[in-house]
Order: structure tokens, then C-alpha cells, then sequence
């Protein structure tokens, strides 16, 4: 249970009373930038905000994005911003959204948002767009040049002509392991419009992308996977440091493609197991149809958490912030050029080893 | 610190049995814990109960340790909300019984002290407890009078000058230990198969305790004994709700005083706001915000008022404050950094009615209170 990086984060108060430079911190040093451009950002993802009925939401999802806006407002040095990785909602209506959001506003540190497939597919995310506004977009912050894709569009096929009412298509999209869902993509259309904003950015400039999705293919039957993963990687393969964040997983990933680090978040609902994949090996686990139990079914934010992120080298840091378990950081190792569990780490790796 | 289990009842017995045959101890407690570099012996004991009985070691020569630990209210200071210390000075916390303590994973209701040997010290010194500028003035006593020169000589054999704090801690901690209590009418029902040691209510109420109450998940019962505490530290919406709106104020300063220096003991005791940040006062964690200790249920019902600030005056406040999900009043706001395990419980009135009588089948014979005081734990509901 112990949460080092809130006794950094709220040293660095005391720090400015005491001597700053004693105190063990580091990871707001920006190595690329100068000092007056360091900065932190906070991760919160996957809060799966669900309509009752009435003015009643399940309570145990609002409790965990209650929680995590109190505790990103009590970090100091304030974080620049903070990100929301997607699905606020959990079938994308209006009450749905609009708690979400009342609840958001309480952050005291500026929002920027990414779409999820929960927010999307009952009204192909018209009402958050006009919550939230642009559903792709790009900004540049302190030297680094920040991307959010909306990764979860699909075939228009399915979208436009496959359900007779917008309500189905989000309840079919909805199931994490529903056969009559379809796998996620960024398509052509926001493609083009990548390659046109990286065309104007330097390549040693620090590209951190935000999407909701994994921009990496990892298990299809859960859409733990992005269908154009490979065209995107492409646009992003030119530059030197080059992060993704995703969200949707429910769990800690991390992972590196030639010079593109992968790291995900967690979710402030519930946590999903891994995929069956990850096995390696034939597996009995028993085919999902409903939502599985929470880790804990007493304690409610168990297994579930958010993050702040350092971008402190051009590469992110993540530190997960785990309620009735030790924080995590996953960092950027730059001896082994990837991200690694600072902690946890398998000293049997071979040092060649190429999927992690 | 390494522990290794003692049969504490073969020590009172002035016997050396193996653990093994040793003598019973009380039906519903586990083995005694008992750090390997302070065993029990009688000596100690009866040092530890002349410290913890001695006024002279507060600034006023009024207070001991028994003033708020007092034997007959078992070992509280029952029906106060929070103790009084010299010149009726009253700190933040209510008194936790030593009953039982020492077989807890920490000490104080936020945990800040390891074990018993450490805890025991922090009273002495703080300014409303005690109120000492510092131990010498318990040193400068020991050393001098010629019954504690004699008692220290027989539990550490030592001469007088070579006293220090570590054997006044020792011998107040091992004392403690002697203070244990099993035996309650649950114990026989539950560890004895006596099926007519518990009220039909009370078994009733047992149910609810295990099922739709969740209580068990926090107030633990293991197969073969019941300490009815998880050791861990949990937010259940009380004293933080009042500071809630303050928090992003209360909570950076504190740490910022802490990494001045200032003494936490002394904080959280005398400054009611910081007192309410619980465990996070302690570590820092942010998903310790508010919380304190999960305390035992033993003996519950007669050392009332509960909570660690006091605020709930009977058991039925209790059970109503966790079934309305971690607020006292049905429809006030839950904290933002409640446990995840504190939601509203929908319990009937029976189901409550229930629970309490549960909770007061857990007195130990010894602690037993004519009715006039368990009243208070039964409250005024049916």
C-alpha cells in the first residue's frame, strides 16, 4: 500500500520551503527542455459512467472517478493537464456523458479528452463532441508534440447498415468479447490527417499519442487491437521518440515496436484479466459473457487506479497510482530501449528478446 | 521485529511447559505474539503494571496510563469520546482498549507505532496525555526509588543508573500483553459448540455479520480463533467527512509541517483537521486519506462511545452509519476517498436489532457490565 510518488509529489511542496535541490526528485526534470518547461501530466481512463435510471448511476464506477479527480487535484506540483483515455460513458448517453462530465469539472487542472467505443456508438459521438469537442486533434506542450486519435471507428459496414437502432449498435460494441462486435481502426480519413500534422514537426521532437485503443494488435477477440495498427506506426516510425498511451485494457501493458513505446492505463471501473493470449500455451479459461467479478468483490477500487505521467526524456514514465496495492512505475529503460516495470522485472529476459 | 509464540498462560503460572502441553488460554484467542528480545516473565509483569499504574509519570502527578486504560471500563476510558489527559485537556482520538492490543499488527488508531514497546512511550510526552517535556523525569523516579531500583534488579537485572526508556517500554509492553480476553459467549458458541451460549438474535445477527452486513471482511474470523480485526487501514466516512471540503488545503500543509519536523504524535493529537487525515498522516498515501485502524470487536459493547474520534455513542449508530455507505446521516455526502469497501448495505431493522446483539455477545466474562452500562451499546431502538 504504499504511494511513493504522492510523498514525492507533495515533498516537492515542502521542497519549496526547504531546499528543493536535496529532495530525491527527478522525474520533472525535463532532460530536452529547460527547467522552467518541466512538467507532469495525470491519467485517468476507463471510468464506464452507467445510467440507472432516474438520476441513479452505479455507484461503484462514479466512486472510482470521484476519487480519482480529488486525488489528481491534491498532487503538487499541479499537474499541466490531464488526459481522460476514453469510455466516460458506458452505452454513450446523455445522462451517462453529462454525470461523467459534472464530475470532471471538478479537476483543477486543464482536461483534454479521448474518445472510446463507449462513447461513441450510440450517436457516433455527436453529444461528447459537443461536450468535449474535436475527436482527433493535436497540441504542442513544452517541446512535445502531443497527438489524441479517435482509434475506435470501424468498417462502415457495420456502423451505418448492420443494426436497426443506434441503441444495438452500442450494446453490440459494448461487450468486450461480443462475436458481433468489430475490430477497432483509426481509418483512412484521420490517417491522412496524421501525416499531414506530423509533416511539419521536427523529428527529434518528443510525439506522445493518445488513443484509446491500442495502436498495436495484441488479442482481436477483445479489440485489444487496432486494424490499421500498422499503417499508423508507419506515419509515426520517422521520429526518434515516439509514445503511445492507450486506454481499454484495464490492466498495466507495456511494449516496444522499433522506436514506438506502448505503455496503457488503467481504469478507475473495473480491471480485466489479460487476454487469453498471453497464455502461450492452450488455455481452459472459460469463454467470458458477462463482465467477470471485480479482483477483490469487497474491496471496490481494487485492481483499479490512474496515473501520472513524466515526460521527462521524450520518453513517458508511468506511475501508477493502485488503491489497497503498491503503486507501479513503468519507465522507459534506456539501456534496454524500452519501457520496463521499475520494480517487477524478469531478470530472465534475454537480452534480445523482441515482444515483451 | 522476529516474534515467537509464548504460552503467556504457562508464564502466569510460573511453569516451563513445552508449547505444546502447555495450559489453555482463553477460548477464541490465537497464540500470543511475543517479541523474541522481550519474553514474558513475572518480574516484568508486575514491573510493568506498577509503570502503568504510576501517576507520578505525568507533568501534573494525575495521570497514568490506567487513568485512560482503566481497568474497570475495559481498559478505556468509557463513556468519554476522546481521553482526558492533565488538566482535563482533551486530545482527537477515543481511547483504544489494551485489551487484546497486544496481538495487534500495530499500535495507536492510525498505526504510527510498530508495536507495544514503542506505543508506550508517545503518551508520557505528548501535551494532552501526559504532558512530560520529555522522559527523564520517569528516569530520574525508577532510578531513585528504592521499590522500582529492586523491581528493575529482579525483571532486567540491572543496576539502577543503567536503566533507560527500552526497559520502562519493555516492561509496560509486557504487561500489556497479559491483558487478553477471549471467552465472550460468541467464543463458546462459535470455538465451543455450546449452542445455547449465544441469544437467537445473536446467532441471527452473526449472519448478517458474515453476509449482507460485510462486516467480516474487515473485522476478521479465522478457523480456530477471532481477533475480529483485518490489521489494515480503511476510510469509512468518519472525521474526514467533516473536513472533506478542506482536504486540499489540510493535506499539503501537513506534509509540508511534517517535513519540517513538527512530531506527528503531537499533530494529530492536539490539531482535530490533521487528526482526521488518519493513516496518511503516518505514510503519505494518498488511498490512506482518512483512514485508521480496523479495530477489534471484543469487548465492544463496553467500550462505548466507538469510532476513533468517539462520534457514534452506541453500536446501532454504528451499524445505521455503515448502512447508510460510510455516512452518519442518510443522504449527507460521501467522502471522496471512502474505502472501496463502504457501500449503503440495505439492512432491515431486524437485521440490525440483530447485529448489535451480536456485537454484545463478545464481552468477555471479566469485562461483563451490569445492564446500566451495556445499555449504552444497546441503544434506545428495539
Amino acid at each position: 500500500m504504499s504511494n511513493n510518488y504522492s510523498r514525492r509529489a507533495f515533498l516537492r511542496t515542502a521542497g519549496s520551503v526547504a531546499a528543493v535541490s536535496t529532495l530525491p526528485i527527478t522525474w520533472v526534470e525535463l532532460a530536452f527542455a529547460t527547467p522552467q518547461d518541466n512538467f507532469t501530466f495525470a491519467y485517468i481512463s476507463d471510468s464506464h459512467i452507467q445510467h440507472i435510471r432516474g438520476n441513479k448511476f452505479v455507484n461503484n464506477w462514479d466512486r472510482g472517478l470521484i476519487r480519482a479527480v480529488a486525488e489528481t487535484n491534491l498532487i503538487t506540483p499541479k499537474p499541466d493537464f490531464v488526459m481522460f483515455g476514453g469510455d466516460l460513458a458506458q452505452l454513450a448517453t446523455k445522462p451517462e456523458l453529462d454525470h461523467g462530465a459534472g464530475m470532471l469539472a471538478k479537476l483543477n487542472a486543464p482536461l483534454k479528452m479521448v474518445m472510446g467505443e463507449h462513447d461513441y456508438y450510440l450517436d457516433l459521438g455527436e453529444y461528447w463532441s459537443k461536450l468535449f469537442g474535436p475527436q482527433y486533434y493535436s497540441f504542442e506542450h513544452k517541446g512535445v508534440h502531443f497527438v489524441v486519435l479517435n482509434s475506435i471507428l470501424t468498417h462502415d459496414e457495420w456502423t451505418f447498415n448492420r443494426w436497426p437502432t443506434p441503441e444495438q449498435r452500442m450494446l453490440e460494441m459494448a461487450g468486450l468479447d461480443n462475436p458481433n462486435g468489430s475490430p477497432f481502426m483509426v481509418g483512412e480519413k484521420q490517417r491522412e490527417w496524421l501525416k499531414r500534422d506530423l509533416a511539419k514537426i521536427k523529428k527529434d521532437t518528443p510525439i506522445v499519442v493518445f488513443s484509446h485503443s491500442p495502436i498495436q494488435k495484441i488479442y482481436k477477440g477483445w479489440n485489444f487491437w487496432t486494424d490499421d495498427a500498422e499503417e499508423v506506426q508507419a506515419l509515426l516510425a520517422p521520429f526518434d521518440k515516439v509514445n503511445v498511451i492507450y486506454g481499454h485494457v484495464h490492466q498495466i501493458q507495456y511494449n516496444q515496436i522499433g522506436n514506438i513505446s506502448f505503455n496503457s492505463v488503467m481504469a478507475t471501473a473495473w480491471p480485466w484479466p489479460y487476454p487469453s493470449t498471453y497464455a502461450q500455451a492452450e488455455t481452459y479459461l472459460p469463454k467470458l459473457t458477462i463482465p467477470m467479478n471485480r479482483a477483490d468483490p469487497f474491496f471496490e477500487r481494487d485492481a483499479t487506479g490512474w496515473q501520472m505521467v513524466n515526460v521527462n526524456t521524450g520518453r513517458v514514465d508511468l506511475v501508477y497510482n493502485l488503491y489497497n496495492n503498491r503503486s507501479r512505475t513503468v519507465a522507459f529503460d534506456h539501456k534496454r530501449g524500452h519501457p520496463a516495470d521499475t520494480a517487477f522485472q524478469d531478470v530472465s529476459l534475454e537480452p534480445n528478446r523482441t515482444h515483451y | 521485529m522476529k516474534r515467537r509464540h509464548t504460552s503467556l498462560w504457562a508464564v502466569l503460572a510460573g511453569a516451563t511447559l513445552p508449547a505444546a502441553v502447555a495450559l489453555a488460554g482463553p477460548l477464541g484467542l490465537p497464540p500470543l505474539p511475543v517479541p523474541a528480545n522481550n519474553p514474558m516473565t513475572p518480574e516484568k509483569i508486575a514491573l510493568g503494571s506498577q509503570l502503568f499504574n504510576d501517576k507520578r509519570f505525568s507533568s501534573t502527578g494525575e495521570v497514568s496510563c490506567a487513568t485512560c486504560h482503566d481497568p474497570g471500563k475495559a481498559f478505556t476510558d468509557s463513556p468519554l469520546k476522546t481521553s482526558e489527559g492533565i488538566n482535563k485537556l482533551t486530545g482527537t482520538r477515543n481511547a483504544p482498549t489494551v485489551v487484546n492490543a497486544a496481538y495487534f499488527a500495530s499500535q495507536f488508531w492510525d498505526g504510527r507505532s510498530a508495536d507495544l514497546e514503542d506505543q508506550s512511550q508517545h503518551p508520557f510526552v505528548n501535551p494532552v496525555e501526559m504532558g512530560l517535556p520529555n522522559h527523564e523525569p520517569i528516569l530520574k523516579i525508577v532510578r531513585s526509588d528504592p521499590a522500582y531500583v529492586q523491581m528493575f534488579k529482579s525483571a532486567f537485572g540491572i543496576e539502577p543508573a543503567d536503566i533507560t526508556m527500552d526497559h520502562v517500554k519493555m516492561a509496560i509492553a509486557t504487561f500489556e500483553r497479559t491483558i487478553v480476553a477471549g471467552d465472550s459467549p460468541f467464543d463458546r458458541w462459535y470455538f465451543g459448540g455450546e449452542k445455547t451460549a449465544m441469544s437467537e438474535s445473536a446467532i441471527r445477527g452473526f449472519d448478517v455479520f458474515l453476509g449482507d452486513g460485510r462486516c467480516v471482511s474487515c473485522h476478521t474470523i479465522e478457523q480456530d480463533h477471532a481477533l475480529f480485526t483485518d490489521n489494515r487501514f480503511h476510510n469509512v466516512g468518519v472525521g474526514i467527512n467533516r473536513i472533506q471540503d478542506k482536504v486540499p488545503q489540510i493535506a499539503p500543509k501537513f506534509l509540508e509541517a511534517k517535513a519540517k519536523g513538527i512530531d506527528v504524535d503531537k499533530a494529530v493529537l492536539t490539531d482535530p483537521d490533521s487528526s482526521e487525515l488518519g493513516r496518511f498522516a503516518v505514510t503519505d498515501g494518498l488511498d490512506e486519506l482518512g483512514s485508521f485502524k480496523t479495530p477489534t470487536l471484543r469487548n465492544v459493547a463496553v467500550t462505548g462511545p466507538f469510532m476513533h474520534d468517539g462520534s457514534l455513542t452506541t453500536l446501532r449508530d454504528v451499524v445505521v452509519h455503515y448502512n447508510n455507505g460510510g455516512v452518519t446521516n442518510k443522504g449527507e455526502r460521501v467522502n471522496d476517498f471512502l474505502s472501496g469497501g463502504i457501500r449503503e448495505l440495505n439492512l432491515t431493522e431486524e437485521q440490525i436489532t440483530d447485529l448489535v446483539a451480536f456485537m454484545e455477545a463478545l464481552t468477555s466474562p471479566q469485562h461483563a457490565k451490569p445492564a446500566a452500562v451495556s445499555a449504552l451499546a444497546a441503544g434506545a431502538q428495539p
